[in-house]
């Protein structure tokens, strides 16, 4: 069994699955449960600012959108950060932490966008012993509206200058928690590093609305018939969240600041992925809230099997794909496959003849007896049939190799590697000559 | 006290709760998350197989993706406008050997999509919703005579009268549906569903419906052509083939299709006499029908017994496999060659059957089945063909989209020779008859 022991900005924990800050984490009760299950730690839900408590609407919080079989594919929600008051949260964080000294506590926070206001809450953490904060930069609905959350994570100025803020005021480990509502992701992580910050983690939720209801035309979730955006996370989400992961963790600039990957990780290998991304670890909230705290033995257990199959450590793992995240200009353009389906395999199911005789490049031919074939002098190899077909490894995609000649374009396969900054199609390549 | 063993044929044999049972829906419709769930599974073929396994074509990936949007009723039209008795369909295809058995997920996984139970929700769904969702095209003064109220003629009447026709339909028993109605056991249609389809059905409009109007004795061909502009042959099967072997005269020895049509007539099933031990002679559906619904009415012994292989059987593998679960014995590769009794039925004598120069012969090796009832259910035949009509093995000749010999006379069904005797092909067959009827009639 691989070690899956994690140590992220020198916060200890038995593994690298650590709980969001989000309703999972939000008091004693739930987080004891989580570490009783196995969850290598918590980011504590988002306390405010001493006073009184904030409120959440009494209808619903959640919109969802699903799959097949109403797999829940994605969630939104409409929940502001905790609603408890700041006492309670900072006396049971106190008491977990104490309890469940092995486990990550790390405490996310949001306040009014004031020097005063950073550090009277910073002080209070620091008295419960928790391993680190976490600065909430991400949420998009509601609290944004009052000038924190994702209304700070939008401007780099205002993500530096808070950082600084809480670095000067604490000796804790602090987490810049970015939101992925802006366009370039580099820009607030650089601004966190500016600013200090030990780590970013990412990606909050993305502004969303799930669904209309058609009766009464009020965006769901439907509060008095009336809808306001929410935060959207859970499966959906991860390719957005891998590739902002991704941008952070291949810019020279930035190569040194650790990411805490969050975003639709619902298995050990989303978790796998966000690691090789770059992530230090990662954080879970949709998938335990669709199924509880259960999915950590499949996340530890799958990760630790995949590392002793590969023989390689966390450690090993991490990053491991960065050096394989380019730019479209550098794709080797003489990489050229062509689709081939296992008929062993194929039920005649067809679909991978509609998508690409009405959607691509009539590539597939299609008998009477339904037996499908590729044909070499169209396919173009988009992947189109892969993607769509239902049965796993029925089409696969094969290089042709080199020497072959390609009967789409009738050239001969090269193994050079020749990419778009050297096409002669290609203007700027020309005038470099 | 009557009871499974009480010896003779008598009623009775069960208790009330077992009666309502045993005879209930055999497959109940779905709930809403039953229907969806069976419909994620749908692939959405393109040129779907199940479409091409379907006599009357419906488009099932249609009507399946219209279940998985949220709208059944929707679905449901689809499933009509392809065959207007797709709720009957539903109930009684043997998709197993059609849509079910062409599903691709049946060749990947042994599991089709449940369509057979999928388009009841949808047609179920809107049928509920009352009224007719057709409307009558203008009429054309054109007035078209249909032979039988069975799914053919309903389904070329509705097809007709839509187009703006007007329709009569002729029929001989009391009750329209054909064999909706008198020949398909009592629990795959239970709940008077084949009178509430026809009412839904003659909803439409333009449709006359006569009853106690047979074929050569109330009506003639002759007299329908000369009253109308075209005439459509429904009228099914209605003789029987006998057994022709010693004693079938004996008493007790009944046609099936005549023990399933008092079966579906009965108002209480506990007053239906069954015997303690019953023997049903033959291997396709009647027979299975017949076999199946004994057992569950209280007899105690049910055997069915087929000349031939098991893979000759008409019935599919799968209602054997009903037959056999239900706990009827089946035997193949068995001739009747005597019906013993004294005067009424008490054993009948089998030969195993081996294949000779001259086909099928009975072997030396015999045996006898003790038997209160003996069902012949050994095929049925046309009953008297109309004078003139060109008639071909047994059943009326067509060529094309159910034309015959006589100009003007269309004809469709189990009559007719050509496609398997399913409810679903006479639905196909009226329903194309009507639309070469209709392009003769205005062209």
């Amino acid at each position: 069994m691989a070690d899956l022991t994690s140590e992220f900005l020198g916060i200890k924990s038995p593994n690298p699955f650590w709980l969001a800050s989000a309703p999972p984490t939000d008091k004693e009760y739930n987080v004891v449960r989580a570490f009783k299950a196995g969850w290598g730690g918590v980011v504590w839900k988002t306390l405010g600012a001493e006073g009184p408590p904030i409120v959440n609407v009494n209808g619903p919080r959640y919109g969802a959108v699903w799959g097949a079989d109403r797999r829940l594919l994605g969630l939104n929600n409409i929940e502001l950060i905790t609603d408890r008051p700041l006492e309670a949260n900072l006396r049971e964080i106190k008491q977990v932490k104490r309890d469940w000294p092995d486990r990550a506590m790390v405490v996310s926070l949001m306040v009014p966008c004031d020097e005063e206001s950073w550090k009277a809450i910073l002080k209070r953490v620091e008295d419960t012993e928790a391993d680190g904060v976490e600065l909430n930069f991400g949420c998009p609905h509601g609290m944004s509206e009052r000038g924190m959350g994702s209304a700070v994570g939008q401007v780099p100025e205002y993500i530096e200058m808070v950082t600084r803020w809480v670095k000067t005021h604490s000796r804790m480990p602090c987490i810049v928690k970015l939101t992925p509502n802006i366009t370039d992701i580099r820009k607030p992580a650089e601004a966190a590093k500016r600013g200090g910050a030990d780590a970013v983690s990412l990606i909050n939720t993305i502004s969303s609305i799930t669904s209309v209801d058609l009766d009464n035309f009020s965006p769901e979730p439907s509060i008095d018939g009336k809808g306001a955006h929410g935060g959207y996370c859970g499966p959906a989400v991860k390719p957005i969240a891998l590739n902002m992961v991704a941008e952070i963790a291949r810019d020279p600039a930035l190569a040194d600041l650790p990411i805490s990957g969050i975003g639709g990780v619902t298995t050990w290998r989303d978790a796998a992925e966000f690691l090789a991304l770059g992530a230090g670890n990662v954080q879970v909230c949709t998938a335990a809230m669709t199924y509880g705290f259960g999915i950590i033995k499949e996340l530890t257990a799958g990760l630790s099997l995949y590392l002793d199959q590969k023989g390689m450590t966390l450690e090993q793992l991490q990053g491991r794909a960065v050096p394989n995240v380019t730019d479209w200009q550098y794709l080797n353009l003489n990489y050229v496959t062509k689709a081939r389906i296992d008929q062993d395999l194929c039920i005649k199911c067809g679909r991978c003849f509609a998508a690409c005789e009405d959607t691509s490049h009539q590539a597939i031919s299609m008998s009477p007896d339904r037996v499908f074939d590729v044909i070499d002098e169209e396919c173009v190899a988009c992947n189109l049939c892969v993607n769509v077909c239902p049965v796993e490894n029925c089409i696969t995609m094969e290089r042709l190799p080199a020497g072959v000649v390609d009967p789409r374009t009738g050239d001969t396969v090269s193994d050079d590697h020749g990419d778009w900054t050297s096409h002669p199609n290609n203007p700027m390549a020309r005038a470099a000559e | 006290m009557t009871s499974m063993t009480t010896p003779g044929i008598v009623p009775g044999r069960l208790s009330a709760e077992d009666y309502a049972r045993n005879f209930d829906d055999i497959y109940p419709d779905f709930d809403p998350h039953e229907a969806m769930v069976a419909a994620d599974r749908c692939y959405f073929c393109h040129d779907a197989p199940c479409i091409t396994a379907c006599p009357t074509e419906i488009d099932i990936p249609l009507f399946i993706r219209q279940i998985q949007a949220g709208q059944p009723e929707a679905a449901g039209k689809t499933i009509f406008d392809q065959n207007i008795l797709g709720g009957m369909c539903a109930r009684v295809c043997p998709t197993e050997t059609l849509c079910e058995g062409a599903c691709v997920r049946e060749m990947a996984e042994g599991q089709p999509v449940e369509i057979g139970r999928l388009q009841r929700y949808a047609t179920d769904r809107l049928m509920a919703e009352g009224g007719h969702p057709y409307a009558r095209a203008e009429g054309t003064g054109k007035r078209v005579a249909v032979v039988g109220a069975g799914p053919a003629g309903l389904a070329c009447a509705h097809a007709l009268a839509r187009e703006g026709h007007d329709v009569v339909i002729f029929e001989a028993r009391e009750k329209p549906g054909g064999l909706n109605e008198y020949g398909i056991a009592a629990y795959k249609t239970p709940h008077g569903f084949a009178q509430e389809e026809v009412e839904w059905i003659l909803g439409i409009g333009g449709i006359t419906l006569r009853h106690g109007m047979t074929l050569g004795r109330d009506i003639t061909l002759d007299g329908l052509r000369g009253e109308f502009d075209a005439v459509f042959l429904g009228m099914g099967l209605g003789g029987v083939n006998a057994l022709g072997v010693s004693g079938d005269d004996r008493g007790n020895v009944r046609d099936a299709v005549d023990f399933i049509a008092e079966l579906r007539q009965a108002g209480d099933l506990a007053a239906l006499p069954v015997g303690r031990h019953v023997v049903v002679i033959g291997g396709g559906m009647t027979a299975v029908d017949a076999a199946v619904q004994s057992k569950l009415l209280g007899a105690e012994h049910v055997t069915m017994v087929y000349r031939r292989g098991r893979e000759r059987m008409s019935a599919s593998d799968y209602e054997l496999d009903h037959a056999a679960t239900a706990g009827v014995k089946i035997i193949t590769g068995a001739m009747p060659m005597a019906v013993h009794g004294n005067g009424a039925v008490r054993e009948v004598e089998f030969a195993y059957s081996v294949e000779g120069p001259n086909g099928l012969a009975p072997g030396d090796e015999r045996f006898r089945l003790p038997a209160d009832q003996l069902f012949r259910a050994i095929g049925q035949t046309l009953d008297g063909a109309p004078e003139g009509l060109v008639v071909e093995g047994g059943k009326i000749a067509v060529e094309g989209a159910g034309k015959t010999s006589v100009p003007m006379v269309w004809a469709g069904g189990d009559c007719t020779a050509g496609g398997e005797d399913l409810t679903v092909t006479a639905v196909a067959q009226g329903r194309d008859a009507a639309a070469d009827i209709h392009a003769r009639l205005m062209g």
